[in-house]
């Protein structure tokens, strides 16, 4: 995305202090990224302690109590075989979780260094990177996500990189937009005109430059990528049963919309709440790490 | 700006090839062979199995079937369904009228949710304001759409009565049972979006708001209004519009569990059967229109970008 | 007070007409659970295309409520001899296209089932050698052998007449515009959306024929598909699920119509097809016969499906003659089936992957039998596969164990022989006894119903209580729900909707 007003201009260096260790610092008196912090950390807790804290095991099937609603032995009521919803919820946190991180940090780590050569160095290496983008792009994601996840064999860690692989070509575009419109800044061109290599002005300039609009979509992806999962599990290219993924669980409890509701509302609260989280602490991140707006 | 141009057009049809290759490639890596689909209860017996080969051509090595396919193409003809024996070019020229009118509406809807709340969120940065609006936008995103989607056809349809719980009625048919069947639709995919635009539409304009010029008009004494719709609010629109072109493509291909849920006859649940039941010639006709849709778009949006930062014509 | 009530009733009225405005009462519009394929009765595959074809295209016979075969295009037949079948045709019974329909169309169109390229009826009848015009109201057909499901096989697609001129005219295209005998011509069709046929004027039983037009719509999501039901956007619905009975039955404006379906769901074990079928379950009957006494049918039954299914232990549902009486499903023993899995002396737990079809019904019945097993010493993985990947590779033999349903055929042949039988084309697991192939064969050729029950009972000793080739589970049901202004709806167990009597009020 070639978009010179969403990018942050100089990061003139303050005397003494890193501008991460700055941007730190700004982020702590950030409340509500502070707020989307610790959500966020709670359930990443909660995915890593679920053998310690889930109150059964998530698989633990029970014919004699299906799809009981939320109860003092069940808090979040229990499924159409009988599991208990509340440790579904908690072991299900680890797929989705994964999921969105695992998938996002795939896209990050192929399509910055790509979009980041194709914007600095243009001409037919940027022709060629962008043609093969724009295909990709072009190609709608289920195609791309089953064909992938078929062919890799159907399980969580293959619909991750189907997942991933399919958020590429989006960060490709940004992070070569960014770099494009960055690269003609002045303080660039200054550090060019002093005979810096082409790489380390890639690096040491530019990419600080391009990290603010790479976070605010990097936070929407891994929400996408959430929900993508849960999709991926519908067309049976997820986390496979008995094992349970947020997604997962929403999809079966699409048949008992009606009759049993809990079944979908907290696996839909749980989505819910860490997409925001996500989402508040990219934004204190974007602030932090933006000099100009205090 | 007529150079930049044609080069611009001109670098369409590499990307088309690009996405013929790519499609033709994931085929052969999905597993199914559409000869045993079609072939039906009929699959154990090698004579039908071979028949059916020779007929579609699925004998002949992988690089002549894409020949055979790309001949037809130049000369204007897509092919037949395999499922259906109907014309590709026909089929599509039945979907393509939904899916635009579903994309729009979706589009619409999402600027209208999406811009004005992240304007208020920035305007109100920090305040309760600022979070309800957050919680808001991103409702929409963070529900899976074939979820809210039901959710919306048990309560506006089931409960209520209000709305037609799925299909579709062409605009030029009626146009208000088209509005009425297009509208939840419309609105779960727009809803996904107007996070998307919300987010950026704020990001912008707290950029803008921070950029001199606006400081400059800001010291020069004019209202707080006059600063944020005339010179931070113009700004800020550009890269959100722009993204826009972008989404507006993504939704003409990406609507595929909404339209399924919906049953909306569009591009997304013709893809997706196709892909299920190996249609291939529709799948390949499908992508590629959307692919040539969606690179349009893109080029307008390029367009655009070159109109306003004429830096960037010669990159 | 009388006048306000009177003004409620007049509201309530404009409001009802302003509602039903949109759909007039002569139009049925009819949910499907998916886009049927090409609507040609040589060419097409699926089952719901069945439902369109019984509005379109009039077959030689049809079957009723009870499974007996009933005249429909034709009059009656004759056995002349094993081999030798005559059929009378009825007579002043015109194509959509004004054509007549006599005995030259019904020999042209029994050999475009038997030798068009692609076609799907030949393996339905190619027990048939030649078919001959008689004189223009009979044809005698010549079998190369006695084939006993042969007029059953009339009762489908391969009964249906189709017009030559047309046939002719359109070649393979024919599916597109569809010309046949049926009480409604085809109107139109929007791949995916809706397939619209209205009624044929000069219909030769035009008097059974109540509505003008109907409206065919692929809905695929349970959910949505009655939503519209309840909503009024539908008039019927093609099936529900067990999970949605209690709701239509409560709702006074609804009805509900059930019936035992002709096939079966059960568990396919590869025993003979590739690398694949060489694990413990595909080698020792013991160990099947452990997993068949760990799956407790009942429960499942009662989880899944609010215990509206049949649980069973054979191909062919109660209400069919050929049912086997004495074949009762076997009761759950887990104590027997770790008994059983020592005696084979394999190593436990016993890994089992199992295969079940992308639904959330099916997925549902494979994490019901996974925790069934795993009390028995089974350690199942469940592979949930989308349709085509899955029908790849049962035929390749890429699995252990495939959960699959099939929709059944009036004649058991189309339920047995076809799976069962060394040579069976959807004998995916390769199960293969000479002994069973013998009886499947005299079954075939045996035209007495009683001796044929006793041949099958004694074929399922062998392939089920003795080698559990297939573990059947249950047969489902065809639960139709419609308006309460429909009437005339007869439920066969061949899931059809058949459209003669159907009446709408409004």
């Amino acid at each position: 995305m070639p978009d010179g007003a969403v990018i942050t201009a100089t990061a003139a260096p303050a005397r003494g202090e890193s501008p991460a260790r700055r941007a730190w610092r700004r982020l702590l008196r950030h409340r509500v990224a502070m707020a989307g912090l610790v959500v966020v950390l709670l359930f990443f807790a909660i995915a890593i302690a679920a053998p310690l804290i889930a109150p059964y095991d998530p698989t633990r099937t029970n014919w004699a109590a299906i799809r009981k609603p939320p109860s003092a032995a069940f808090w979040f009521g229990t499924d159409e075989n009988g599991r208990d919803i509340l440790s579904r919820v908690i072991w299900g946190a680890r797929a989705s979780l994964l999921a969105g991180v695992i998938s996002v940090a795939i896209a990050l780590a192929a399509g910055v260094p790509i979009g980041l050569t194709a914007g600095f160095l243009g001409g037919r290496v940027d022709a060629l990177i962008s043609r093969f983008t724009d295909a990709m792009l072009a190609c709608p994601f289920l195609i791309l996500a089953i064909a992938l996840a078929a062919f890799l064999g159907p399980s969580l860690e293959n619909a991750m990189i189907a997942i991933g692989i399919s958020a590429t070509p989006i960060f490709i575009r940004l992070a070569r937009g960014a770099t494009m419109a960055a690269k003609v800044e002045d303080y660039v061109e200054a550090a060019r005109g002093l005979g810096n290599p082409r790489w380390r002005v890639a690096v040491r300039h530019i990419l600080p430059n391009i990290v603010p609009p790479l976070l605010v979509q990097a936070t929407l992806a891994i929400a996408s990528a959430i929900i993508a999962e849960a999709s991926l599990s519908f067309l049976g290219l997820g986390q496979q049963p008995p094992a349970p993924s947020w997604g997962s669980m929403l999809n079966t409890a699409q048949r008992f919309m009606e009759q049993a509701p809990w079944m979908a509302i907290f696996p839909g609260l749980s989505i819910f709440v860490v997409v925001l989280a996500f989402n508040l602490v990219g934004d204190g991140l974007r602030d932090a790490l933006d000099p100009r707006q205090r | 700006m007529l150079p930049f141009l044609a080069r611009r057009v001109g670098q369409t049809i590499p990307t088309l090839l690009f996405v013929s290759v790519l499609i033709f490639g994931l085929q052969q890596l999905m597993p199914g062979d559409p000869a045993l689909i079609l072939a039906g209860e009929e699959r154990g017996d090698p004579l039908v199995l071979a028949q059916i080969r020779a007929e579609l051509n699925l004998d002949k090595p992988i690089v002549v079937q894409y020949g055979i396919w790309l001949w037809g193409v130049v000369q204007g003809d897509l092919g037949f369904s395999w499922r259906i024996r109907e014309p590709i070019a026909g089929v599509i020229a039945q979907k393509l009228p939904v899916t635009l009118q579903l994309g729009l509406m979706a589009f619409v809807i999402a600027l209208v949710i999406g811009i004005p709340l992240g304007i208020i969120s920035a305007i109100r940065k920090d305040t309760p304001v600022d979070w309800g609006a957050n919680a808001v936008g991103l409702a929409g995103l963070s529900l899976p759409n074939f979820w809210l989607g039901i959710m919306m056809i048990l309560f506006f349809s089931v409960h209520l009565g209000w709305l037609p719980p799925s299909g579709y009625v062409p605009l030029t048919e009626d146009w208000r049972q088209s509005l009425a069947t297009t509208i939840m639709p419309a609105f779960v995919l727009g809803s996904g979006i107007a996070a998307v635009f919300m987010r950026h539409m704020r990001s912008a304009m707290l950029q803008a708001m921070g950029q001199d010029y606006v400081r400059t008009a800001r010291a020069k004494g004019l209202a707080e209004k006059v600063v944020i719709l005339k010179h931070a609010l113009r700004n800020a629109l550009v890269p959100v519009v722009t993204l826009g072109a972008l989404e507006l493509g993504t939704l003409l291909s990406g609507a595929v569990l909404t339209e399924q849920v919906f049953t909306i006859p569009g591009f997304g649940k013709l893809i997706v059967d196709a892909v299920f039941n190996r249609d291939y010639p529709v799948v390949q006709g499908v992508v590629l229109v959307t692919a040539a849709l969606y690179i349009l778009l893109n080029l307008v949006a390029d367009v655009l970008y070159v109109l306003i930062n004429p830096r960037l014509r010669h990159a | 007070m009388t006048f306000r009530r009177t003004l409620l009733a007049a509201a309530a009225l404009l409001a009802a007409a302003v509602a039903a405005a949109p759909a007039s009462a002569q139009t049925l519009r009819i949910g499907l659970r998916e886009d049927p394929d090409i609507m040609d009765p040589t060419l097409a595959r699926t089952f719901v295309g069945r439902i369109v074809f019984a509005s379109l295209c009039d077959k030689l016979f049809d079957i009723d409520k009870d499974l007996n075969i009933v005249p429909q295009l034709a009059t009656g037949y004759r056995w002349e001899s094993p081999t030798t079948l005559a059929i009378t045709i009825r007579e002043g019974v015109k194509f959509h296209d004004g054509e007549v329909m006599d005995a030259e169309a019904v020999r042209y169109s029994l050999n475009r089932h038997l030798t068009m390229q692609g076609s799907f009826r030949r393996g339905e009848i190619n027990a048939m050698e030649k078919v001959e015009v008689v004189n223009p109201t009979t044809v005698r057909v010549t079998l190369k052998v006695p084939f006993a499901p042969f007029l059953s096989q009339l009762t489908d697609r391969a009964g249906m007449i189709v017009s030559p001129k047309a046939a002719e005219a359109a070649g393979a295209q024919f599916g597109t515009r569809p010309v046949c005998a049926g009480p409604f011509r085809f109107v139109e069709r929007v791949a995916q959306d809706r397939i619209v046929v209205e009624r044929f004027a000069d219909y030769w039983d035009a008097q059974n024929i109540h509505l003008q037009r109907i409206v065919y719509q692929p809905i695929p999501d349970d959910t949505v598909r009655l939503a519209n039901l309840q909503a009024g956007s539908l008039e019927l619905v093609q099936t529900i699920g067990t999970n949605d009975v209690a709701a239509v039955q409560r709702n006074n404006r609804l009805r509900l119509s059930m019936s035992d379906e002709l096939g079966y769901q059960g568990i396919t074990i590869n025993i003979g097809n590739g690398p694949r079928g060489q694990t413990p379950l595909g080698q020792h009957a013991k160990v099947r016969q452990a997993l068949d006494l760990a799956i407790d049918r009942a429960t499942i039954n009662q989880v899944v499906y609010n215990g509206m299914f049949t649980p069973t232990w054979q191909a062919v549902p109660p209400t069919s003659p050929f049912h086997v009486k004495s074949l009762t499903p076997p009761t759950r023993d887990v104590a027997r089936a770790r008994a059983l899995i020592r005696e084979a002396g394999v190593a436990t737990p016993v890994r089992v992957m199992l295969t079940v079809p992308n639904n959330p019904e099916l997925r549902q019945v494979g994490e019901v039998i996974q925790a069934m097993a795993a009390e028995a010493g089974f350690e199942i993985t469940l592979n949930a596969m989308e349709f085509a990947s899955s029908l790849q590779a049962a035929t390749r033999g890429d699995f252990e164990a495939y959960l699959l349903a099939w929709s059944g055929r009036t004649d058991p042949d189309g339920n047995l022989w076809t799976f069962v039988h060394s040579r069976g084309p959807q004998n995916d697991g390769k199960y293969a006894n000479a002994e069973v192939d013998r009886l499947l064969d005299a079954a075939r050729v045996e035209t007495d119903p009683a001796k044929r029950v006793a041949i099958y009972e004694q074929m399922y000793k062998l392939a089920v209580v003795e080698d559990r080739s297939r573990l059947y589970l249950w047969h489902r049901k065809n639960i139709v729900a419609h308006t309460a202004r429909l009437t005339g709806f007869v439920n066969v167990p061949d899931g059809l909707i058949r459209v003669q009597g159907l009446r709408l009020a409004n």
